[in-house]
Order: structure tokens, then C-alpha cells, then sequence
């Protein structure tokens, strides 16, 4: 009887402790439909969540494509809806729950979020609506050589300090334009400006109202600091997004540099530049402005959400596929491909800039539902100030005036 | 033919242009007369990875029920037309009565989306048009002399610029004229300035996408003259040249006026065509500089969180509009033609 007994509890304890190295994938037979954007960080945890989950589902089929967020509203709307998962950033959660088409998943976190940390949960009066798995933000890229041949000590930490930089440099005769920003005309020029005012001490909104309040001195203040900046960049800064600046990094051709965080890994691998290049190349810290300590960046998050309009078991069997991607393995295998928030992660050199700025104390991007029709507005009318054609406080009006049109036919106003 | 036979053979092409056609101008029209509802904000506090924050979300379940009682939205009359994005009315009130001149007004109107995305596109299509009408004649007329054995390939050749898409064609441009692309470092070590960019100066980038738009509309106009020419009547030359008429009179007396209505026809499709220009802004990244139409109708869409279809409906329907006009005098000239013929 004894034997019995052991040999019988034995056997449970071996089944329960294999049943722990397996992931648990929810409910079997489930459709799993996954949209996100394109890049190595989302690919990880999409693979490790299919090479999971994929046996245990009858359908588990992934859309990757850098256009996902003008798609995601209108996949999203039918019910039931086109994906069961849309992986997103801060801006585009905003986007999705401004059409109420994300669930909240206190209790999926409940049942499968044994190995979340609770930083990654991103929660709106306490619903947490998305589980977040990496960071991102605009940070300082400097040439060292660079920056010793011109005389400049240290790492410049301030805006001002930035521009004297840039001046020696030019001076020297060693660049005649030192640095790179991503302006193209749109969405970059107007995140530029989100970045310098929110260094500023800035507002975006008037106290819980959806008034626009950026025309004040912080906002002619960032329009100046970003004025005497551009001076040094490329003439043809009003037509650069990422891939144009991070060519020119690679180039050689710049020595200062503001650009995401997320190209660090690429600046910094061997591919596509000289070894000149990458071995002077040091990340830091956003710039605060002189005497201020707010970082100049926004925080970025990724993360995943799962659908309203799909079958709670469909919703259940998304989640538990997707949170069994997030594991130190997963992290371990993919370490320099995204800033991860999950356990395990080992912060390298590419690591370093993100770090640094967050530690610092910037903001997030905000999370307001009228965000992006300023942002619109931001980026479209700021650009006759920086071509020099108008005053900061006419630009800032003009902002304000665009932005009020748009929120008012949007009915935000 | 009488009259019900004409009916019936139209028939099939009247009814799918109303139904292609006419009612979805009516139905873009009517939404450009609506906004959306008042959006029902409530002040939440947001968490991430970084800290807590005060924003505010959008009420879904009560902005639901207010969209399900009104679908269109709510209306709106014609405000959409006259607002800030559009027309402009008050502001241009105001600008008209602070200014003290009329340069300083014409300053302030640039500032307005409508007025400077106008200005562009209506540049555009009057130095276009006649460009492409003239260049294309004169390609038709050489491609016309050559011998027999060169025509193909250089017809071939000559409707490249047409055959590339033009997001394609216009990218490779943009490529060109970088600071370290062909075309662009070349004139830089010509005017020897190493910080001349094409695509910094408001200037230079207007003639950049002129200059694209006559290259990639020429093989349009160029291959219907040349079709045109081959319908040129022998005897009339020969009789030209027996009244001794040199080559160049031959051709301002018996080409020009034999090919006039093909002129027209390519001047009215030309002329809807550029006041539609679209693709070379993209491309070029010009948007600092300059902006069109429907550039405008574009970004009111593009942000797919907040798609503005009221701005963009009456955008349209301004389009439409301006091409009317545009075309009024072409059309009224040919309708004139036509009484005439039908007089004598």
C-alpha cells in the first residue's frame, strides 16, 4: 500500500513538474490572429509565441506590416473582428481604445500572468489594457573622435551645449553640418517639438480639458531651441525620417545625432558602416535644457492588447500564447534586438541611450485621446518657422488654430 | 439616329456613370455637410512602464450611442467649407482689414492650407500644360522624320517617362537630386556651393516637380500628335509644297490647323490631370514646400485614428469644382465649334 502511494504521488509530482516546463496555451483549438508592426523585436515574440501555442490552435497566422496602424481601426471594427491580438505602441492603444476596440485583461492577467512584471502592465483607471514587453525613445548619438578633435570636453548634456558642440565643430572644419534630427515634414518634425517642449516643462492640454495650450514662452522657447539646432543639420533636414538619418550616421557624415533608440543596434553592428563609425559611436541620454532636468524625449512603449469583438476563448488562447513568448529565454536568444522590459534582459552599449533618458525622468508620449490631431497640426504648421518664413508665435497660433478646426470636426471640442 | 435607339445604346454607359459616378459625388457631398459627434472625454489616470499620468480617454459606450441614433454625424451646414481649412472666410475678413498692404495681405492668405495648396497646383497645371501640349508636338514631329527603321525603338523610348509608374519615377528623381546623388552633386561642383540643395530651396523645388511633371506627361500628348500626323492628307501637303510653301509653312498652315482638335482634347485632359498632381509631392518629400489639392484631401485621411471625411468630402467637392472652371472655356469653345459646323 505504501509502494503504492509512492509510486503514485511520485508519478504526480513528475507529471505536474513537466506540466510546468510546458507552456500553457488556454483553451485547445482555438483561432489565433495576430497584427503588429515590422521589426526583430516583435518577430521574436510572435516566433517564441508560435513555436509555443502554434500545435494547440487550429489557426495561428501572423500579419507583419509597417502599415498596421492604418489598417488596425478598420480590421478591428467588424464582429467578429479581422485579428484576435494587435500588438501596438503608446499612440496607437490610444488609437484603438478611441474606437473601444481593445478589452481589458485584469482577468486573463489574473490566470496567465504569473511571469508579468508589474511594470509592464499598462493600466487606464486601473483596467489594464495592454501588457508591455519593450521601451524606446529618442536619445543623443555622439562621435567621440569627433568631438575630441574639435576641442569639446566631455559629452554635451544640454541643449546649449549641443549647439556650442556643433559650433566648434563646424568652426574646426571638421563638418559643416555636425548634426542629424529626424524633420521630415509630418509626424518626425512635429515629435521633434513634442521632445523640446516637453524638456521645456511644457503642457500639451489645458487641465483636463481638450483646449490645445502650446502657444506660452515654453513653447516659443522650444521653438527657438529647435531653430538654433537646425542650423547645424543637413539643408535637407525637412525631408528626413530614420533611415535617411541613420544612413547618414552610418555615412560618417554626422557627429551628433537625436534619432530612436530602437536603431542603436543596427548603428552599432558591423553592417553598413566602417569600423571608424561604429567604435566611436557612444549613446546617452535625451538633453535636458540648461538648469532643467527633464529629459527631451518621449517614452515608447511596445506592447500587446487583444480584441473586443472576438470569442472570450479565442480572446483567452491569444493571450496565453502571447504571454508565454515573454520568457528570459526569449529575451536571452534576442538580447540586442529591443530595450525588453521582461526579465532576463542584459543591457548592452545599444541599451545604454534608452536607459539613460528613461533613469532621467522623461516623459512619456502622452496618452491623450486628442494627441494625435495636435501632433497633425504640430507637424504640419511648424515647418514655415523652421524654413524661417514666420514668427514662433504666429507658427504656435497657427497650431492651435489648425488643431482647434480638426478637433472640433473630430467633435473632441 | 433617332432618338430612343441613341437612348438605348447609352443606355449601359449612362447608368453605370450614375452609378459610379453621380452618387458617389452626392454621397461624398452630403458627408462633407456633417461632422462627427461630440466625442464624450472622461479624465483618467494612465499607467506604463515610466510612471502615472493624468490624461483623458474617450467614454466609448456613450459616444456609441450617440453615433448609433445619427449615423452621418452631426451636421453642420456648410461651415466645413468656409472654416480655417478651407475657405477661410473670417480669417481673410480679418487679414483684409489688418493689413496695410496688399502684399502683406497676399502673405497672410499663403498661411491658409486651401489658398497655398491653390497656388501650387494651379501654378502647376498652367506652366505644365503648356509645356507638355508644345514639346510633345515638336517630339511627334522629329519621331514623324525619322526613317523607318529608327521610329520604333524611339517611340519606344520616348514613352518611358509615361510607362514608369510615377511613385517609382519620381523616387528615382529624388535619389538623383540628393546632395550626393548624381544630379545634385553635379550642381554643386557647377555653381561650386557645397550646401545647394534642391530640395531645401521653396524655389528650386517647385521647378523640380514642373520639371518632373513635363517629363513624365510629354509621351501622353507626344504619341496622340504623332497618331494625329499620320492622318495628315498627302494632297494638301503636296499642294503646299507645289505653292512653293518651305517646310515650316507646311506646318504652321496644314499640320497646326489639322491637328487643333486634337490640341484641345489633350489640353483638357492635361489640364484635369495637373490639377489633380499628387504622387511627385509624395515622393519628393516637397511637402515644406509646396502642397496641392489633393495633398490636402490626403492628409485630411491619412491619420486613420482621426480621419477628417468631412474636410476631405468638401475638398473634393472644391476640386471638382476649380476643374470646372478650368475647363469652362475649352468646353464652351468646342460646343461654339460645334453650332457652327452644324450651321454651315
Amino acid at each position: 500500500m505504501f509502494l503504492k502511494k509512492l509510486i503514485l504521488s511520485g508519478l504526480t509530482a513528475l507529471f505536474f513538474s513537466s506540466s510546468l516546463f510546458a507552456a500553457d496555451c488556454g483553451p485547445n483549438g482555438q483561432s489565433i490572429r495576430i497584427l503588429a508592426s515590422d521589426f526583430p523585436a516583435i518577430h521574436a515574440i510572435a516566433n517564441s509565441a508560435e513555436s509555443n501555442c502554434a500545435g494547440s490552435a487550429s489557426e495561428f497566422t501572423r500579419n507583419h506590416t509597417t502599415e498596421a496602424r492604418q489598417i488596425m481601426n478598420a480590421a478591428q471594427t467588424p464582429d467578429p473582428a479581422e485579428y484576435t491580438s494587435v500588438i501596438v505602441a503608446n499612440s496607437t492603444l490610444v488609437q484603438l481604445m478611441n474606437d473601444g476596440l481593445v478589452r481589458p485583461l485584469n482577468d486573463l492577467v489574473e490566470k496567465y500572468g504569473g511571469n508579468l512584471k508589474s511594470n509592464q502592465l499598462i493600466t487606464i483607471d486601473g483596467k489594464i489594457m495592454a501588457i508591455a514587453f519593450m521601451a524606446n525613445s529618442q536619445h543623443m548619438y555622439y562621435r567621440t573622435d569627433i568631438l575630441d578633435k574639435a576641442g569639446v570636453d566631455g559629452m554635451p548634456a544640454t541643449y546649449d551645449e549641443i549647439i556650442s558642440a556643433a559650433e566648434k565643430i563646424r568652426s574646426a572644419g571638421i563638418m559643416e553640418h555636425p548634426l542629424v534630427m529626424n524633420l521630415k515634414v509630418g509626424w518626425n518634425v512635429g515629435e521633434v517639438f513634442n521632445t523640446i517642449y516637453l524638456a521645456h516643462g511644457g503642457e500639451f492640454f489645458k487641465q483636463g480639458s481638450a483646449e490645445a495650450s502650446i502657444n506660452n514662452a515654453k513653447g516659443i522657447a522650444a521653438l527657438e531651441t529647435m531653430k538654433a539646432l537646425v542650423e547645424y543639420a543637413h539643408p535637407d533636414h525637412l525631408t528626413q525620417a530614420s533611415d535617411d538619418t541613420q544612413g547618414l550616421w552610418e555615412a560618417g557624415q554626422a557627429a551628433i545625432g537625436f534619432m530612436w533608440g530602437s536603431r542603436g543596434g543596427v548603428i552599432l553592428d558591423n553592417e553598413g558602416s566602417s569600423a571608424e563609425v561604429t567604435s566611436n559611436t557612444v549613446l546617452s541620454a535625451a538633453p535636458t535644457v540648461t538648469g532643467g532636468s527633464i529629459p527631451g524625449a518621449t517614452l515608447w512603449w511596445d506592447g500587446i492588447t487583444i480584441a473586443t469583438n472576438v470569442s472570450d476563448s479565442e480572446a483567452e488562447a491569444t493571450f496565453a500564447a502571447l504571454v508565454s513568448g515573454m520568457t528570459s529565454e526569449m529575451v536571452a536568444a534576442n538580447n540586442d534586438d529591443a530595450i525588453w522590459l521582461i526579465d532576463g534582459f542584459k543591457p548592452g552599449p545599444a541599451a545604454a541611450g534608452v536607459s539613460a533618458t528613461a533613469q532621467g525622468g522623461a516623459k512619456s508620449y502622452p496618452m491623450f485621446a486628442q494627441m494625435g490631431l495636435l501632433h497633425n497640426a504640430l507637424g504640419a504648421e511648424l515647418v514655415d518657422f523652421l524654413k524661417g518664413a514666420e514668427s514662433a508665435e504666429q507658427a504656435l497660433s497657427d497650431v492651435e488654430a489648425v488643431y482647434e478646426t480638426a478637433a472640433k470636426d473630430a467633435g473632441y471640442l | 439616329m433617332k432618338h430612343s435607339t441613341f437612348l438605348l445604346f447609352t443606355l449601359p454607359s449612362l447608368s453605370v456613370m450614375f452609378l459610379f459616378i453621380a452618387i458617389p459625388i452626392v454621397s461624398v457631398f452630403i458627408q462633407s455637410l456633417h461632422i462627427e459627434h461630440k466625442q464624450v472625454i472622461i479624465v483618467s489616470e494612465n499607467c506604463d512602464p515610466f510612471g502615472c499620468e493624468t490624461t483623458t480617454s474617450v467614454d466609448t459606450e456613450a459616444s456609441a450611442k450617440l453615433k448609433e441614433k445619427a449615423p452621418l454625424g452631426k451636421f453642420n451646414g456648410f461651415k466645413t467649407y468656409s472654416n480655417r481649412m478651407h475657405f477661410a472666410f473670417d480669417e481673410i475678413g480679418e487679414a483684409w482689414n489688418s493689413s496695410d498692404s496688399f502684399i502683406v495681405f497676399v502673405k497672410k492668405i499663403y498661411n491658409y492650407p486651401l489658398y497655398r495648396a491653390l497656388s501650387f497646383t494651379l501654378t502647376y497645371t498652367f506652366v505644365v500644360t503648356p509645356f507638355v501640349l508644345f514639346l510633345g508636338f515638336l517630339v511627334a514631329l522629329g519621331v514623324n522624320n525619322l526613317p523607318k527603321l529608327l521610329k520604333g525603338p524611339t517611340i519606344f523610348a520616348s514613352l518611358l517617362p509615361m510607362i514608369v509608374t510615377p511613385l517609382v519615377g519620381s523616387l528615382i528623381l529624388f535619389w538623383m537630386v540628393d546632395g550626393d546623388g548624381v544630379i545634385g552633386a553635379t550642381l554643386q561642383k557647377i555653381f561650386n556651393d557645397n550646401s545647394l540643395s534642391l530640395k531645401a530651396s521653396p524655389v528650386l523645388t517647385w521647378v523640380m516637380l514642373m520639371v518632373y511633371g513635363i517629363w513624365h506627361l510629354m509621351p501622353f500628348s507626344f504619341i496622340v500628335f504623332y497618331a494625329g500626323l499620320q492622318t495628315v492628307p498627302h494632297e494638301t501637303i503636296e499642294a503646299a509644297t507645289i505653292d512653293g510653301a518651305s517646310k515650316f509653312q507646311r506646318t504652321r498652315h496644314v499640320v497646326i490647323p489639322h491637328l487643333m482638335p486634337l490640341a484641345i482634347f489633350i489640353t483638357l485632359i492635361l489640364l484635369m490631370d495637373n490639377f489633380r498632381v499628387f504622387e511627385p509631392i509624395i515622393s519628393f518629400r516637397a511637402e515644406a514646400h509646396a502642397t496641392s489639392i489633393s495633398w490636402l484631401i490626403w492628409n485630411h485621411l491619412r491619420e486613420s485614428a482621426y480621419p477628417l471625411y468631412n474636410a476631405a468630402g468638401a475638398t473634393s467637392m472644391i476640386t471638382i469644382f476649380f476643374v470646372g472652371i478650368l475647363l469652362l472655356p475649352v468646353l464652351i469653345r468646342t460646343w461654339r465649334d460645334f453650332n457652327e459646323k452644324n450651321k454651315g
